[in-house]
């Protein structure tokens, strides 16, 4: 957000031209597996950020983990810059290509390798999409758990690569809680087994550094997933508050009261009005904010929880309170919240999806400044927020083609970022970093801090080709950005030279 | 200067020392898991008097601590609002510090439902050997910003930094609580557990021990007595018994030998065991045995996983094997974080 386009000098280019490299290519994959004319490129141009297109040298399209081995193998000899791109789904700018480098392309990796009923567990292929494991696992009443809201697209490669979350985190987790082992392509071309079938391994956990490495330590051939036993029963209210702060103090009450919902939602009064104009999921068009709390787990427990839970937010001050009736209405109240996204982007023709944690108590707070930064900037903004686990997702609306539109939501955006990093919070919760959100990382990590993570990142890849311009900002970029990481009320480092 | 400002100092200096001198830092709690490991060696660092709870806002199922402060101290604060920590730490000692519980990555029975140490770790502020003080993760639930550093450093052995400060998640106690015995034999009781996993109950631990089965429930009145129906079984009040298996002072935890912690797919089936401890649904399990550790990695790579040597290991010798590309990998990390090698030198490898 604001200024985010890459400075090509800081990062490396390919060492062999592009006819050579496609000939490379060819002499292992297929004709359909290597793209490389602007017109078989340009689907490819972006993932989901549109803001920054770009075209990379060369997609290749392996089908299988000896394939991926090879590519990276030969990338590895002729030094050129590799990106990973799954479904494409990714909000952050994660699978952006580079002009200068290849992009690995994961879709034809989808297929479903082992379902272990027993164990209660499933080996996929990194482009299997998230909610057909599932689908794949239901007539075993076994599920996964992580649900993004962009499911149905998504691959699983994509949501190891991002951690990602969804409206079920709080109870079950991120991906990274979710997931029992890996087998990982390093840039050498090596196969790596991390984690295990059991619940842990020896060593450093390199599973947990992996999830979330966006793509910047190697890539994942083969995904080991956990699986739960499908609940009983699952049920959701629906709170109607005529105060926003009200609704987010009703959050706080319910877990004070020792519930921890499977799904805890919150939208704004815009939001709620761009998913009702759009899909018209029964939303209170008239109320302030809506809470959506689900429970799960056997009946009795169900009907136990949704009790002591309605109790609760009526004394919270919920002007209605809705249960769903069955598993038809249920889904129809989460296909609002789970539209959201689209539902905002009719309203105007783009829009930034911002995805700031806070601690919950600062929400009051954090909002009423959003709300103020509308006028500050001259945009909308919609809220939706996983309310249960502090995450926001202000959805900032505009114009890209109405004059300076585009460089005013940046600005709005990165402020929100600031803003969620200023209570305490952190700039992104389940996006990513990517190239979006590259500028402040500089805000909440200190040069020191930062540094850890770019030797991490030269450990798996000492060179900086996988990826490069994201996720971790180089301390130059930091420096150039201008915005000074604060650490207790003092500037670090006097003595570094600023530009 | 207050005194928490001088006990980084002293750790800063220390550090320094040590690292001028070539050798290694090992930092210490209360030394309640000194058992563990390849090898104790270096100049002690002692974290006990860095103590206290920093933040602990129970709405916000957050709380943040010093390394020093002891686990006791956590979970009464815990207690006194009704929450706890969900992974249930093994103390293994009564003065058990909570640094020493995240660097361990040690976790209870309560695991396979709701997760370990690095499922929970939200945050952690580090001193890395240059004695630069380090803040990675936060102090809120979901967080993606740059590396996983902190769950990195859950289980390191205290030998990626000197962890100052961590926040973790915490989690509500369950109202009713129910232990429910089987008598079955080891190869039944694998069957069993992996069969209660697999349904929608609320289990919140299982583990066979003497040709017994226990399985426990938790959650709501209602929940754990109509789950209790559901899966029939006798419920005994044995105050003690999770606690037992938690820290270890149950009776088959007291011999002598090589205790050997096995990971692995929930389901293998081995039959020359029948005196193994089983925990975690199937996919821990506990042999005492004299054998080597080939043996059980034999195993235990047949099953997808890993063998260690829990306790009882010859002073030196590996705790577990791994393969080369992922030792490598384990190197390339440490030399990562810790380039001159200066913490916990063969605490956790043969070789750094």
């Amino acid at each position: 957000m604001g200024h985010i386009e890459r400075d090509l000098k800081e990062y490396p280019v390919a060492s062999v031209d592009k006819g050579t490299l496609v000939r490379e290519f060819l002499s292992f994959l297929s004709i359909e597996s290597v793209k490389h004319k602007t017109e078989d490129l340009t689907p490819f141009e972006c993932d989901g950020l549109t803001a920054y297109p770009q075209i990379p040298l060369v997609a290749v399209l392996p089908e299988n983990e000896e394939q991926i081995c090879q590519i990276m193998k030969l990338c590895n000899q002729f030094r050129v810059p590799i990106v990973f791109r799954g479904a494409g789904t990714g909000l952050s700018g994660g699978a952006i290509p580079y002009d200068q480098g290849v992009l690995l392309v994961l879709s034809k990796l989808k297929r479903i390798v082992h379902i272990d009923p027993v164990g209660r567990s499933a080996i996929v292929q990194p482009g299997v999409r998230n909610a057909a494991i599932s689908e794949a696992t239901k007539k075993h009443n076994l599920y996964y758990a992580p649900d993004p809201s962009s499911q149905i697209a998504c691959s699983i490669g994509g949501n190891v690569a991002e951690n990602s979350g969804g409206v079920h985190c709080l109870k079950y987790g991120l991906t990274v809680n979710n997931i029992l082992k890996v087998r990982f392509v390093t840039i050498e071309g090596d196969v790596v087994e991390i984690g295990s079938e059991g619940l842990d391994s020896p060593g450093y956990d390199l599973l947990a550094l992996i999830t979330g490495s966006e793509g910047l330590l190697g890539v994942v051939t083969e995904v080991t997933v956990k699986l739960l036993p499908t609940p009983e029963k699952a049920q959701v209210i629906m709170a109607s508050f005529d105060d926003v702060e009200k609704a987010g103090l009703a959050v706080a009450d319910i877990i004070a009261a020792g519930i921890i919902p499977a799904g805890l939602e919150m939208m704004d009064k815009k939001a709620i009005n761009a998913v009702e104009q759009f899909i018209g999921a029964g939303y209170p068009m008239d109320a302030a904010a809506m809470l959506l709390c689900e429970s799960d787990g056997s009946i009795e427990e169900v009907n136990s929880e949704i009790k002591k839970t309605t109790e609760v937010l009526y004394k919270a001050g919920a002007t209605d309170v809705t249960v769903s009736t069955d598993d038809a209405h249920r889904l129809k109240l989460w296909a609002g919240r789970k539209s959201a996204f689209p539902a905002v982007g009719r309203v105007l023709p783009d829009y930034f999806c911002m995805d700031g944690t806070i601690p919950r108590r600062t929400l009051p707070r954090v909002l009423k400044r959003i709300a103020e930064m509308e006028k500050t900037f001259n945009l909308q903004c919609a809220n939706v927020f996983h309310a249960g686990d502090g995450n926001l997702h202000p959805l900032i609306m505009f114009d890209a083609n109405e004059g300076n539109q585009l460089h005013r939501a940046e600005l709005y955006g990165a402020a929100i970022l600031e803003l969620c990093v200023e209570v305490g919070g952190t700039i992104t919760g389940e996006h990513g970093v990517g190239i979006e959100k590259i500028n402040q990382m500089c805000i909440q990590f200190d040069n020191h801090e930062l540094q850890t993570f770019l030797n991490l990142k030269l450990a798996f890849d000492p060179e900086g080709r996988l990826n490069p311009g994201k996720a971790v900002p180089t301390l130059n970029r930091c420096a150039e950005f201008g915005h000074m990481h604060v650490h207790r009320g003092e500037e670090r480092f006097p003595d570094i030279p600023r530009f | 200067m207050s005194s928490t400002e001088t006990n980084i100092d002293q750790f800063k200096s220390l550090i320094a020392e040590a690292k001028q001198q070539s050798e290694s830092v090992r930092i210490r709690g209360s030394g309640s898991k000194d058992f563990y490991g390849v090898s104790l060696e270096g100049v002690v660092v002692n974290t006990k008097d860095f103590s206290g709870i920093t933040e602990y806002d129970p709405t916000e199922l957050v709380l943040t601590a010093r390394s020093g402060t002891p686990l006791s101290v956590i979970e009464d604060a815990l207690r006194e609002n009704n929450q706890m920590l969900a992974f249930e730490p093994p103390h293994m000692g009564s003065e058990a510090t909570f640094g020493g519980c995240i660097a361990s990555g040690l976790s209870g029975p309560r695991r396979a439902s709701q997760g370990a140490v690095r499922d929970f770790v939200l945050g952690v502020r580090l001193l890395n050997a240059d004695g630069l003080d380090l803040q990675f993760g936060g102090k809120v639930m979901k967080n993606v910003a740059g590396f996983d550093v902190s769950r990195l450093i859950a289980g390191s052995f205290g030998t990626l930094g000197l962890i100052l400060e961590s926040s973790i998640k915490v989690l509500p106690k369950p109202e009713c609580e129910r232990t429910i015995f089987f008598d079955l034999d080891n190869q039944s009781a694998i069957s069993k557990m992996n069969e209660l996993a697999g349904m929608p109950i609320p289990l919140s631990g299982t583990c066979f021990v003497r040709n017994r089965l226990a399985a426990r429930l938790s959650g709501s009145e209602i929940a754990v007595k109509v789950a209790h129906q559901k899966i029939g079984g006798e419920a005994h009040d044995e105050k003690d018994f999770w606690h037992s298996i938690r820290e270890q002072s149950h009776p088959f935890f007291q011999s002598e030998g090589c205790l050997y912690r096995l990971s692995v797919n929930p389901t293998a089936l081995r039959s020359e065991y029948p005196n193994e401890l089983i925990e975690w649904n199937g996919s821990t399990r506990w042999i005492w045995d004299e054998g080597t550790l080939d043996k059980h990695q034999e195993f235990a790579s047949q099953h997808g996983g890993h063998a260690t040597v829990f306790r009882g290991n010859q002073p030196g010798d590996s705790i577990n094997k791994m393969s080369r590309e992922l030792h490598l990998l384990q190197k390339k990390i440490k030399t990562a974080m810790d380039p001159h090698g200066v913490f916990g030198r063969k605490r956790l490898f043969t070789e750094f």
